[in-house]
């Protein structure tokens, strides 16, 4: 194996650089949609359904942070990560969907 | 190869600069999606029985805004300090690794120490595991979360160990950043518990 060269290594770092940039977004951008979950809970006076719904969509915006950034699913060379996470996902959601909505448990 | 020619001139990728890292890296994301389904099925259980106390303690009962943040935070943390793991790992840094691999595993033992004494206050306020429908389906859900962080601490602890003999290379890349995904993921599957379980629980009443 042959050693890099300068200008790649150079390259390489900028690439890093910009990466961690990506990472500390990320991170800020998660911990305020936890915050705002959070703030949304501890105050009173918001009708329950509404609650309910906002929560959810940050916890799915959060995930997607988690996923793309953090997990690099945003990378190439990560169809089939994403066809697998995908797939797991949407069995997740049809089982969640029909135990939610289920009327024989009383 | 020596360890020290090849801490200079492994790929940009050392993870997948093999077929073998290749390899584990898709067979990982596969083994997540079907994770993605064991815990989509706990979360249905949780659900559709939360309601369910049998006389018992329910949710807004039991549940603590301020500890769930502190989990909450606790791991996003984690889930942060194994990327600067693997940032390190791609610079070819292995105490720096080593260091960030370190601070993700203690901050797992402080969120399962956090977890533990919560469980156990949960039991001082008499919600056993079959105490109700909504106990039985909490501890299951919450509970296999707390293997997996408990798993991944032991698992983290131990490549962390074995970078001091066998240093970065193409062939242990793939374990140290496939440990990470694993880390990343139960912060993605906390994402929802503590929405959906503890904040809806705590909303819900």
């Amino acid at each position: 194996m042959s050693k890099p060269s300068n200008t790649s290594l150079y390259m390489e770092r900028q690439k890093r650089k910009r990466e961690l940039t990506y990472y500390l977004v990320s991170f800020f951008m998660m911990l305020l949609l936890t915050g705002l979950s959070f703030a949304a809970v501890a105050m009173k006076g918001i009708e329950k359904h509404f609650t309910a719904f906002f929560i959810v969509t940050l916890a799915v915006i959060q995930v997607a942070f988690q996923l793309y950034y953090f997990m690099h699913l945003k990378d190439k060379n990560h169809g089939m990560p994403a066809l697998f996470i995908y797939s797991g996902a949407f069995v997740a959601f049809i089982t969640v969907l029909a135990f939610v909505s289920i009327v024989w448990i009383s | 190869m020596s360890k020290a020619e090849n801490v200079e001139t492994i790929p940009a990728h050392p993870e997948t600069a093999t077929l073998e890292g290749k390899n584990k890296f898709i067979g990982f994301w596969l083994f997540l999606g079907g994770e993605t389904v064991l815990f989509g099925t706990l979360f249905a259980t949780f659900l559709a029985l939360r309601n369910k106390t049998n006389g018992g303690p329910a949710a807004h009962d039991l549940f603590s805004l301020s500890t769930v943040f502190a989990a909450t935070v606790i791991l996003l943390v984690s889930s942060l300090t194994s990327v600067f793991a693997v940032m390190a790992m791609r610079d070819r840094a292995v105490g720096k690794m080593q260091f960030w691999f370190l601070i993700t595993v203690l901050l797992g033992i402080a969120f399962l120490v956090l977890e533990i004494t919560e469980f156990k206050e949960y039991l001082h306020e008499h919600l056993g595991y079959s105490t109700s429908a909504f106990s039985s389906s909490f501890y299951t859900l919450v509970g296999t979360h707390g293997c997996h962080v408990l798993f991944g601490v032991l698992w983290i602890s131990t490549i962390t160990i074995q970078a001091f003999k066998k240093g970065i290379t193409t062939v242990t890349a793939p374990k140290y950043y496939v440990a990470s995904l694993y880390w990343h993921f139960i912060d993605v599957v906390w994402v929802f518990i503590f929405t959906v379980v503890y904040l809806l629980g705590i909303a819900g009443r």
